[in-house]
């Protein structure tokens, strides 16, 4: 097996495997996106789906810095996050489309994945609305002391929410193995996050002295880098930290936003897809250290869009829950 | 009712007992809030615990209503068995998303799979002179929303036994106390016991007319019961214990038997509790009903400051009193 480091962003040791795991996982959560899309232009999916194209670097080098039983929330655009979290593609579909064989049983849908087998407490479609659950579960984890940590993913439009000045607060004073993973996609909906984000996104958790930082989130070595660091501190009992990663949504806030230039050009949208994509920077990576070929790279895709197209059939064909089930679930 | 026994507490000692014992019991019970600790609650509630539980486990939050019902419900999720301390029932509002769309959703919405076993103790009631920020009874607003259950205990009795109860349910429940309720005195059975949540007690028996009161509004009833029986009127007093679930049955049984029906609760009456429960006993029992079901609650005001007004707000034994001699047609 050999192994490649890379030394301006990751010092430590990652194998060959486990860099082709996430160059897996981030073809996996493109190509998913591509079949949503395809399916709600179908019109065979219900409701919203907000797309994560673009920014798969920071789900998948998050994730990978955690381990199975860690927990995770997630957002309202929360495909990518759940994915890479380790959730199985064909009852991501089923849920999507609403039936009995979704992770929650079409009852939560595209805005509400949760997994306890991955540790995925859940997406959530209320913007910081996880953030509350989040730090709770980093408050189990230290109360239980089994060595937990849990990552909040949201959206920088979550910055204009108090809850997670509240939340980051209490994990501060009780150093709580918590990661505040801020995705700054540069769009809240349909504004640019500067005409909503005053001062600095990252004076916000050095207010309350958690170590913030923030990192290229094109890059999914330095994203795992950073996760890597950040989540040993939570380990060590050291308390929270907040990372900020820089990405760009490629599509609209929806699938049916269609005509974005009210809010950002189209050259804008092309300069991030072909000089910043995340996928084509890791590939060209791997290729340069020769931990693949780009045939080798070529056949993966070709197997994650294979692995798709029959996760999407397994969910068309997947039936409905039955009507008794409309108020089941209510109670535990 | 009660079974007789030697020994009386107070509310306010009845709630602390129950938490004592199901923190002896399981050591995830928690109890998080502000000034709950070293303080004891402004009501004292809590005086004692810290000193047997440790700060890990009676917890001090900042004031952050939103955020530390927030992690409640995560810490639920994962394990521990939160109790929730938010001061006066009016911060509720400030808290209102974790519990609305957060604690009441993740069961359903995840399908069946993550569990939210947490519980949020508050409080209701006026007439302690602190004005329309610190006075409100908005329990409603709970009821209103699937996925929680809701609490109204009326005695020191049903207090200890419905929050240990509520403690070990696997949902989110909302424990309201009266906080002019904290100093009355009744019997508590030492030993370990829970009162199952949507079973209604009749507080008291009686055959010309119901009253259905919650919380502080039961001793509001049993007092007029008192000026009642003295005019010849026989009243019973049935209490829902929890609002939701709804012991309908029992409510629908006393009507029927008595015919009339008084409905008294302190929150708001407009889109409240008791428009719920006369609704139940309108489509249950309206056969039997010599006369429509009344209704008896909060006027609608913000509740006023000076004493000469708050009083005027909430239904006391003598309005409750004279309600019930006109629905008997006695004058």
């Amino acid at each position: 097996m050999t192994t490649a480091t890379d030394r301006s962003e990751s010092p430590m040791e990652v194998t060959s495997e486990k860099w082709l795991q996430m160059f897996r996982r981030m073809q996996m959560i493109r190509h998913f996106e591509e079949h949503v899309n395809d399916l709600y232009m179908r019109a065979l999916m219900p409701g919203l789906a907000h797309l994560y194209t673009g920014e798969e670097a920071v789900a998948v080098g998050i994730c990978e810095a955690l381990q199975q039983d860690d927990y995770i929330t997630s957002t309202h655009r929360g495909h990518g996050h759940c994915l890479a979290k380790g959730a199985s593609p064909d009852r991501m579909f089923a849920e999507l489309l609403g039936k009995e064989a979704g992770y929650c049983r079409g009852k939560g849908g595209s805005m509400h994945i949760a997994d306890p087998a991955t540790g995925n407490l859940g997406a959530n479609a209320i913007v910081a609305g996880s953030a509350g659950i989040a730090t709770g579960a980093a408050f189990s984890a230290k109360s239980l002391g089994k060595g937990r940590v849990a990552v909040c993913f949201f959206g920088e439009g979550a910055l204009g929410q108090g809850v997670v000045y509240e939340v980051m607060n209490l994990a501060a004073l009780w150093k709580l193995p918590a990661i505040y993973v801020c995705e700054n996609n540069l769009y809240t909906e349909y504004t640019h996050f500067k005409e909503t984000t005053a001062g600095d996104i990252l004076e916000r958790g050095r207010a309350f002295g958690v170590p913030s930082e923030s990192v290229d989130g094109q890059d999914v070595r330095a994203v795992y880098a950073a996760a890597t660091r950040l989540v040993e501190l939570a380990r060590r009992g050291q308390g929270p930290s907040f990372l900020l990663c820089n990405t760009y949504r490629y599509t609209g806030h929806h699938v049916g936003d269609i005509n974005r230039e009210h809010y950002r050009s189209k050259q804008e949208e092309q300069e991030w897809k072909t000089r910043r994509d995340p996928i084509l920077l890791f590939a060209e990576w791997l290729v340069g250290e020769k931990i693949a070929d780009a045939e080798a790279l070529r056949k993966i895709e070709t197997e994650i869009e294979a692995e798709m197209c029959a996760a999407v059939e397994f969910a068309i064909a997947a039936p409905y829950p039955e009507k008794s089930e409309v108020d089941q679930d209510i109670y535990a | 009712m009660p079974e007789p026994a030697e020994r009386e507490l107070t509310f306010a000692q009845a709630i602390r007992e129950a938490l004592a014992e199901e923190m002896r019991r399981d050591s995830r019970v928690c109890i998080l809030g502000e000034d709950v600790a070293e303080a004891g609650t402004p009501f004292k509630v809590l005086s004692g615990l810290v000193e047997e539980f440790g700060t890990e486990r009676v917890i001090d939050t900042p004031i952050s209503e939103a955020g530390f019902t927030g992690l409640g419900v995560g810490a639920a999720m994962t394990g521990m068995r939160p109790v929730i301390d938010i001061m006066f029932g009016d911060f509720l509002t400030l808290a209102m998303d974790q519990m609305v769309n957060q604690a009441a959703k993740v069961h359903y919405m995840s399908g069946g799979k993550w569990k939210v076993p947490m519980v949020l103790r508050t409080t209701l009631g006026a007439t302690r002179r602190s004005a329309a920020q610190h006075s409100q009874s908005l329990h409603a607003w709970l009821c209103h929303v699937p996925g929680l259950k809701v609490v109204l205990p009326s005695t020191p009795y049903d207090a200890k036994g419905l929050l240990k109860a509520a403690i070990r349910d696997e949902n989110p429940v909302v424990f309201f106390e009266d906080k002019m309720m904290y100093r009355l005195k009744g019997p508590v059975p030492a030993e370990d016991y829970t009162l199952p949540l949507g079973v209604a007690d009749v507080k008291r028996v009686g055959s010309d007319i119901t009253l259905v009161a919650t919380s502080s509004m039961v001793q509001v009833a049993l007092g007029a019961a008192a000026l009642l029986e003295k005019v010849g009127i026989s009243a019973e007093v049935v209490d829902p214990r929890t609002t939701w679930p709804l012991d309908e049955k029992s409510l629908i049984e006393s009507a029927r038997k008595t015919s009339r029906v008084i409905v008294i609760d302190e929150g708001y009456g407009r889109y409240g509790v008791t428009a719920e429960l006369a609704s139940v006993v309108a489509e249950g029992a309206f056969y039997n009903l010599e006369v429509p079901v009344k209704r008896m609650g909060a006027m609608h005001v913000p509740i006023p400051f000076s004493p000469a007004l708050e009083d005027l707000t909430v239904p006391t034994e003598q309005s409750v009193f004279e309600a019930a001699k006109s629905l008997c047609g006695v004058a």
